[in-house]
Parts: C-alpha cells; structure tokens; sequence
C-alpha cells in the first residue's frame, strides 16, 4: 500500500502499471496527456514499454499486438480520439482479447472543447465500433475510485476476455485528491491462447473467434449476457425511502450526492442511484428504490440526455424519468436540490 | 520419381488464383523460416485482401490485423515479445493505400520487425480496383479508361520513400523468372537476419503478378510484369545493414 496526492490522470497511470499493464500505446490529447506523460518515464522503469504512436489508430492496434501475445495493454484517449479507437475496440472484441481502454470525457462533438463533459456516455455503452460486442465500462467518480477501477478492469477484461472501459472526465482527471496504491502484481503473459510463436505444437490464429466458435450468435450472446447478470455495480445512497432519486454517475454523481445531504437536512426525502457499471447498467440498483418514489431525475454533463434513455429501459418507464442537462458546467448541489424540489411541487 | 519437398510450414495448398505469385513467396519465405529455424519463434501479422488467406495455409502464429494496420500490430508484438521473430506480410493496398501511415512510421521508429509486401499493383480480393501502385494507363474497375496521373498520382514507390530512413534493410525482388527468385530468396534470408541481429526495421518489397485481376494470361502477365512493372519498380537491395548500397 502507498499513499499518495495525485492528480487523477497520473493516478489512474500509476494504477495502470501496478495493475500489472506492461504495454501502452498512445497519442497526445487534451485533457489525457498526463497518462502519457506519466507513463513515458514510469512504465519503462516497471520494465513494460511505452509507445507513443503516430495516431490513435497506431496505438489501439499496437494494444491489439500486444494484447494478443497475452500482455496487460492499455490506450487512453478523448473524445475525438476516442472516436478513432473504435475500429481497434471492436477488433479486439471480436477476437475475444483483453485489453484496457481509458476515455476522459471532453466537451461536445467534432473538436468540441476541452472541459469537462459525460457525452461519451453512448459510444461507450453502446459499442461505437462495428458489429455485435459490448465493452465492460466503469465509471470512477473520485481519484481513488479511479485508482480502484483501473486494477478491476484489468482483472475483468482477463476474466472474460473482452475490452474494457473507464470513461474518466476533465474534472476527475485533472484534481488532485489523496489515493491509497495497491501492491504492485506480476502478470504471467503466457496464456494458452496468447501468440508467442508455435514452439513445437500447434500455430495459433488470433481473429475473430466467429470463424472458430459453433453456434457463434448463441455463445455471444451467452457471454454478454453472464456479464450483465454478473458484473453490475452501484452505489446508492437513501433511496429507501426517497421520493425522488437522482440517477447520475462520475463527477455528477459526486454533485448529487452532496445535494442528497443537503436536501436531508431540509427533511426532502432525495435519494442517489450512482451506476459505476454504466455497462452493463446496474438496472439490479433500481430494486431498491422505495415505494413512495414520484420520479427519477438524471443528472448528466451533456447537451443531449443519454443516461435517461438507460434509467427508462431499466424501470421500463413506471415512474417518471426527468433529466436535468449540465452542458459543460459542474452544477452546484443547491442547484440539484432545487430541481428535485420543482419535480415534487409539480 | 522426383521427391516433392516442400516446406511443413506450408499446412494446407494454398488458395491462391492461378498464376498468382503469392504461392511461390509463401514457399520461399518458408524454407527462409525453416532453414534459420525459426518457423517455431515466428508470429506474421497480417491483415485483409490475398495475404489473409495465408492464416490457415502457413503455419506459424497469425494476428490479423484491421485493414492497413499490420505494421502497428507487429510493433506491439514485437515490443512485449522481443525474443520472437516478428513479421507482416501485406499486400501493396493494404501497406500502401489505407496502411501506409503504419507502414512508414514503423520505419520510422525503426522497430525490429520484417514487412514483406507483395506488390501486384492492383486491390485483389476485392476484385481489382485501382491502387497507389498502379501503372499510368492501367485499367482497374476503378479506373475503366486506365489510370489517370493527374487525378490519381503516380506509382507509389515505397523502396524510394523508405531510403531516407535510418532502417536496417531494404530491398525489391521479383517472382518474375527463376533467377529472380533464388535472389528473392537471398533478399528474403538477409531481412530476417537484419532482425535476428536486432538491426531494426527490415523490408522487402516483391513484384508478383495477378492475371486475374489484370485480366491476362498466365504467360502474359508475367510478361507485363517483366517488360512494364519493373521499368517503375527496379529490383535490387537498397539498405544493407543500415547503409545505403549504389543500387
């Protein structure tokens, strides 16, 4: 165990290594770069290799090598760079490999801007590569969960052979907060499925797994669907007895939360459901709501609301969901507070 | 009788179109892989178009790639498997076309692996549309009334782009007539001795015909390939343990 006050970037780097990564391949951008940085001295020091790439699409198919021969691999990017990982991701999915894929949210579409957003929210739960793959994605709304999460994705991209997601964003990538380090691991990259050369058995041929596997459409259905029973996490907060639940996870979450102590103290009965699975979506968490509940309200930093489209399927729309938009602004919790407050006076 | 000896990396017949120069490249970059011994440490990363047909015919480790992206997957083998030895094998679409970003800065970094790519100068699989090889005046499915220069650019010559780099070897053969080939094979052994020796980035560039897509005889196109293909692509070792040779 170490301790340490890290701004989250290098923290989530710093994880990636003790989390046993011996490869990243990578390209510049804003707000990311510190990944970069802080892995172009760190991870050579641990004895892995960094590779800052030509491209985005260098990068995620140097993961894919890497991946492949059976070692811990990892890209970060954001937004518009996120956008040119996908033709890796869905490579990567395709030919079951694990590997760990980094996305610190920034603002808008096309160029957008640098500050802080949660609009990724579909390409990252949705798949934004071709064809029939989910990613597994977490999303860490403090340093320390970052720290947390990064050492879980690893693990679980292992688990179940499949890439992984952690959909950080400008504001948690860029604070600095202290942080407890887990031991370093030791990975052993000598899977039975891993390229290193036929060495006198059989020669190996890492593709899709579709032209291998019989009944293909059933086994891959099966597998995401043993994900999402197995692998939901939340964290709720009084929604026992709430009337109304704000839904929303990252930093926003970290915003509604304070609001939900606020309005307590006010006695508004504000309940918090905070998905760290956004896939698969904790829909389990809603189970826990309690019967008096009048509405659900999203909070989320985008212009459009994605995060509701996900709170409507999983209460199949019984009670009703609100949204309450951000852009590029962090909210204040009296803010959060006062929309609750509207939805009950309505 | 003759004894038919060919290599046990070669697991299957190929399924290469007639004619095509692909078969004779696999089974000389086999017997090169088996007489180093090092048809047991290698790992090919290939990607999409002809070369891909190779997964279940040669027998060594494969990744397959995304379109264009081989050289990228090989340098992250490569990177986390040193002791391996490491190779792309690309069509000149592939490597020259959507690939050539990867293709070059590979060479760039000069990482320690060998790119062999197979230059018929036409897309192949996807049934013979023009591509940056392609010779002015030749007719493809995307170029009915031959290539254009001025809309479309002159032959890409990849051996001319790569010799300004600080890279290891460089060299262009032929499966043009049985002499071509034994020196092809020579060309072939020394790229992958230039990565055994850890001296960087190796590649050969092998003019190979295709009949069916340039809709010529067997005879002919090889024909084409000799009288016209080489007269933009000449054959030779350009870099020879990083130094540029008089070819």
């Amino acid at each position: 165990m170490t301790r340490a006050f890290m701004k989250g970037n290098h923290a989530l780097a710093e994880a990636a290594i003790r989390a046993g990564m011996t490869f990243f391949g990578g390209y510049p951008i804003t707000p990311q770069s510190e990944i970069l940085e802080y892995l172009s001295g760190n991870l050579p020091k641990a004895g892995g290799t960094f590779v800052q790439a030509e491209s985005e699409l260098a990068g995620v198919n140097m993961v894919y090598g890497a991946a492949a021969a059976g070692h811990r691999a990892m890209t970060s990017s954001s937004g518009p760079g996120f956008s040119l990982l996908q033709e890796g991701i869905s490579y990567i999915a395709s030919a079951e490999l694990p590997a760990v894929f980094v996305d610190v949210q920034r603002y808008g579409s096309g160029l957008g801007d640098i500050f802080q957003a949660q609009s990724d929210y579909y390409v990252a739960t949705r798949g934004g590569g071709h064809g029939d793959y989910r990613m597994i994605a977490y999303a860490p709304a403090s340093v320390q969960e970052t720290v947390d999460l990064v050492g879980l994705a690893f693990d679980k991209a292992e688990e179940y052979r499949n890439p992984c997601l952690l959909l950080s964003d400008a504001s948690i990538a860029q604070m600095m907060e202290p942080v407890v380090f887990p031991e370093k691991q030791e990975c052993n990259p000598d899977h039975d499925w891993a390229v290193r050369g036929k060495r006198g058995g059989d020669f190996k041929k890492i593709t899709s797994t579709m032209y291998y596997i019989e009944n293909f459409d059933q086994y891959i259905h099966d597998k995401y669907a043993t994900i999402q029973a197995n692998e939901q996490r939340w964290e709720n907060v009084q929604v026992e007895d709430a009337e109304v639940v704000l839904v929303a996870f990252g930093i926003s979450a970290r915003i509604c939360k304070e609001a939900v102590s606020m309005a307590r103290a006010e006695g508004i009965r504000l309940g918090l459901i905070r998905p760290v699975s956004i896939w698969p979506f904790p829909e389990k968490a809603f189970d826990e709501v309690s019967k008096d509940l009048r509405a659900y309200l999203t909070v989320e930093l985008s212009a459009l609301p994605r995060l509701r489209d996900d709170v409507m399927l999983a209460t199949e729309m019984k009670t009703p969901v609100h949204h309450f938009l951000a852009g590029d602004t962090i909210p204040s919790s009296r803010t959060i507070v006062k929309q609750a407050v509207a939805l009950l006076e309505k | 009788m003759a004894e038919k000896r060919i290599p046990k990396t070669l697991v299957e017949n190929n399924k290469f179109c007639p004619g095509c120069g692909h078969g004779i490249i696999n089974r000389v970059l086999a017997e090169v892989l088996e007489e180093m011994g090092l048809a047991d440490m290698a790992i090919g990363s290939v990607a999409v178009g002809c070369a891909c047909l190779m997964i279940d015919t040669f027998g060594t480790d494969w990744v397959q790639a995304p379109h264009g992206r081989a050289a990228a997957v090989a340098s992250g083998i490569k990177r986390v498997r040193p002791e391996n030895f490491v190779f792309t094998y690309q069509g000149d679409g592939d490597s020259l076309a959507i690939g050539f970003s990867e293709t070059m800065y590979a060479a760039v970094r000069n990482e320690n692996i060998t790119v062999f790519i197979v230059n018929n100068g036409i897309f192949g699989m996807t049934g013979g549309q023009m591509a940056p090889t392609s010779l002015p005046g030749q007719r493809t499915t995307t170029s009915p009334a031959g290539k254009d220069p001025a809309l479309a650019g002159q032959p890409l010559n990849i051996v001319n782009q790569m010799r300004q780099l600080p890279i290891g070897y460089l060299a262009r053969g032929s499966v043009g007539s049985f002499k071509e080939i034994i020196r092809l094979k020579k060309y072939i052994k020394a790229a992958v001795t230039n990565q055994i020796e850890g001296n960087g980035y190796g590649l050969v560039e092998i003019l190979s015909p295709c009949p069916t897509n340039w809709k010529m005889t067997m005879q002919g196109a090889l024909d084409h390939m000799n009288d016209n293909v080489k007269k933009f692509f000449p054959t030779g070792e350009f870099i020879k343990e990083g130094v540029l040779t008089d070819a």
